[in-house]
């Protein structure tokens, strides 16, 4: 037995440093003491009587979101008794099938997706929402979101964040130095663009690696392109296929994506030429706008927390977005984003009320404060909104005017949505022609 | 390592020309020129780690703009990232020692509860006759070649749902909650284990003497005797090596302890901590790099300090002859 000498003393050792490790965590445990009646218990008594009972949630958010995620409830907590377990996890879509299989669904998920609400949703494992949140989402939300949640004139459960994804990042700093405005239609952009080329700097950085996501930030592109070139009508048809992927005003919409994204003048500020594109992690493509070595990225609202720590983003700051401008403004201002959808697998009463409270506006006044966080809830008051790009997603989804679409690659069948519409932006990207890019991706569409 | 070897090259040169083939064999690969392609190939492989080690030195903004060889050109230092993986601790989260605990709790009974089974099972298998005995070695064999991933799905259901057989249950729910579901990863990761482990096992068990298990049995040894008394002290390099193999395994699984513990922080281990370091859209990738080192130490010193035995056993047990 003289063999197990070393192991065991590798195992002491093991052992010893894990129990200093947990000495450490808890000697510095719990903080978070039960401050039930401390706050204003009143808007919640609706909620009442669910005192002691847990609902599990979800989701794709985590690291200080999802931190931000549990402060946000926690009066809802303490004044209600319910105990709300959030888990996180980057394998969510994966491994929401799987448990939703394996018996072991959450009672709640946020699903960022309508494509796989709606999978859920036929497939039977969802329930539908109550009367409760079904009213509480048509009094606190726009039809164009809500129809997002709603399969076969069910309605599944109501939006919570967003973001709004047509924002091109500048510098207003470099901006007011070499005297560059913010413009205001499509035309204007590419007038901008020519000038930024000609002062010597390419005008536009794009990066579309995100590991198995590749391709994703350039569908983007394209679905802001449908949106401005065609009308909303038909960019709902091409989601739902009901044109095909190669039909001319889609080819016409890629084309004028083409017209910054495949111009060597244009791109790619600080990385290359149009090629580089594809090998340049979206996290870093708009990072070369606080070096100067371009001016602009489209990048969604989200973006603006890949900015290196000490990045002032406000309007006089050292970033900050503007609104990727519609070709003809006078139809409407055409405005592209996500969102997660609210839907519960379990429909005890308690997780009935969870789900009519994250609906609410008191819910989305709450998170709202904490930063950080965007919502098309329209109880949402712009005071609390303290992110100088957050509160102009706010104000643009709350706009009368705004024609809000969501993501369309969400939208489509999985097989096109995450598969080979991501796949064809790599190979147009790399040099393909919009028409065999385009038919090869209508040929993959699940008949 | 690799500096010992040219005088040994020397040494074998001056012995005179070895004539078998293996001898032929060594020479050719303790020569000079084999020595400095060994030195590349093991350079080469290693760069891509030294490059992870320097950018986890790295501040952030440095590390998201250029490439880590920046570093000898622009040398900016800093301990943040470590800083960040072992001692930030967020609401939800908590800190990374926790996480640390976890691993261990699910790795240790992990290991031994397959080698236990294991070793037993390949006793039985080797030197128990019973009917169908190879029938049934056959058919554990067999189950090595069901991917993990096909009965991920199957087993959770297993647990959450129980098993009914044309309406009558044969199996309650097991319904664990929180801690308790240690036990699923357990389960787990003992089920996924056990077809290679007993194969490993049974071949080194099969291939101990005859005479000894005769000469113990004539002098009035029973099975579980036999098993405690000899076979357990000569079996101890494989057992050793399928846990090392088995250690590794389990400490650097994701996928298992994902699906049966839950990412919550009562139960995930650090591998799954780590995936989530990098915030909800991977924009904090820079503690990553920090995060890979911390976790690469355990294994690092179980496989250094057991290395010998991994090879080994691993072969005594796989080959035959």
């Amino acid at each position: 037995m003289a063999v197990f000498a070393r192991p065991r003393q590798a195992l002491a050792i093991a052992g010893v440093l894990g129990l200093a490790l947990s000495a450490t965590a808890c000697g510095s445990g719990d903080s978070s003491e039960n401050n039930a009646g401390s706050g204003d218990c009143s808007a919640y008594e609706k909620y009442e009587g669910h005192d002691g009972k847990t609902v599990t949630i979800y989701s794709s958010i985590r690291e200080i979101e999802a931190d931000r995620l549990d402060e946000s409830w926690k009066e809802f907590s303490d004044c209600t008794g319910i105990e709300i377990d959030h888990e996180g996890s980057g394998e969510f879509e994966a491994q929401l099938n799987v448990r939703v299989d394996g018996g072991n669904a959450p009672d709640l998920a946020f699903v960022p997706q309508p494509g796989l609400v709606q999978r859920f949703a036929t497939g039977g494992k969802l329930k539908p929402a109550s009367a409760e949140t079904k009213a509480m989402a048509e009094q606190n939300y726009s039809a164009d979101w809500l129809k997002y949640s709603t399969v076969d004139g069910t309605f599944y459960g109501a939006p919570l964040g967003s973001n709004v994804k047509s924002f091109v990042w500048y510098s207003p700093k470099t901006f007011q130095e070499k005297g560059w405005t913010i413009p205001e239609t499509w035309d204007d952009l590419i007038k901008l663009s020519d000038t930024i080329a000609a002062s010597g700097t390419k005008p536009w950085c794009v990066g579309v690696e995100s590991g198995e996501g590749t391709g994703w930030p350039a569908t983007d592109w394209i679905e802001d392109l449908m949106l401005r070139t065609q009308t909303p009508e038909i960019y709902d048809q091409w989601t739902t296929h009901a044109i095909p992927f190669n039909d001319p005003r889609v080819a016409e919409a890629v084309d004028r994506a083409g017209q910054i994204l495949k111009n060597e003048k244009y791109v790619n500020g600080g990385f290359g030429g149009v090629r580089s594109i594809t090998t340049t992690a979206f996290q870093e493509a708009g990072l070369p706008i606080t070096q100067g070595d371009c001016a602009l990225h489209r990048q969604a609202s989200f973006y603006a927390n890949n900015w290196p720590e000490g990045t002032k983003v406000a309007e006089d700051g050292d970033v900050f977005a503007f609104y990727l401008p519609a070709i003809d403004p006078s139809k409407g201002k055409p405005v592209l984003g996500g969102g997660e959808f609210t839907v519960a697998f379990t429909d005890r009463p308690e997780v009935q009320a969870v789900q009519t409270y994250l609906a609410s506006g008191e819910y989305a006044n709450s998170r709202a404060k904490i930063g950080d966080w965007v919502s098309a809830n329209n109880k949402l008051d712009l005071a609390n909104v303290p992110n100088p790009v957050d509160k102009l997603s706010v104000q643009l989804l709350q706009d009368s005017n705004t024609v809000f679409r969501f993501d369309g690659s969400d939208l489509m069948p999985a097989a096109v949505g995450t598969g080979t519409f991501w796949k064809g932006m790599i190979e147009w990207l790399n040099g393909k022609d919009t028409a065999s890019v385009l038919s090869g991706i209508e040929s993959s569409w699940p008949q | 390592m690799t500096t010992t070897t040219p005088p040994l090259a020397t040494g074998a040169a001056r012995g005179g020309t070895p004539t078998t083939t293996a001898g032929r064999v060594r020479k050719r690969l303790t020569s000079r020129t084999a020595t400095v392609a060994s030195i590349v190939i093991a350079v080469v492989w290693t760069i891509p780690t030294f490059g992870l080690f320097v950018s986890s030195f790295r501040p952030e903004e440095q590390l998201k703009t250029t490439g880590w060889w920046t570093f000898f050109r622009d040398p900016q230092f800093t301990l943040e990232n470590y800083q960040q993986v072992l001692f930030g601790r967020g609401a939800s989260s908590g800190q990374l020692a926790g996480y640390f605990i976890n691993s261990l709790v699910i790795t240790l009974p992990s290991v031994l509860f397959p080698l236990a089974f294991a070793a037993m099972a390949a006793y039985a298998l080797a030197w128990i006759n019973f009917r169908g005995r190879d029938w049934l070695y056959i058919g554990i064999f067999a189950l090595q070649i069901v991917p993990l991933q096909m009965a991920l799905v199957p087993l959770l259901s297993f647990f959450s749902r129980g098993v009914s057989l044309g309406g009558v249950t044969l199996m309650p729910p097991w319904d664990l909650a929180g801690e308790e579901r240690f036990i699923q990863v357990w389960f787990a990761h003992t089920c996924f284990a056990l077809p290679l482990a007993v194969f490993l096992l049974h071949n080194f068990v099969s291939q101990l003497p005859k005479d000894l298990m005769e000469a113990a049995r004539v002098d009035g040894a029973t099975h579980p005797k036999i098993f405690r008394s000899i076979v357990l002290p000569l079996i101890t390099p494989a057992l050793a090596a399928f846990g090392i193999f088995q250690f590794l395994w389990v400490w650097n699984d994701l996928l298992v302890a994902l699906i049966f513990a839950g990412g919550g922080s009562e139960v995930a281990p650090l591998t799954v901590r780590l995936a989530e370091m990098a915030g909800t859209r991977g924009n904090e990738w820079q503690r990553l790099t920090a995060g890979a080192f911390v976790s690469i130490v355990v294994p690092l010193i179980v496989f250094l300090s057991l290395q010998r035995y991994f090879v080994r056993g691993l072969l005594a047990g796989s080959v035959k002859g």
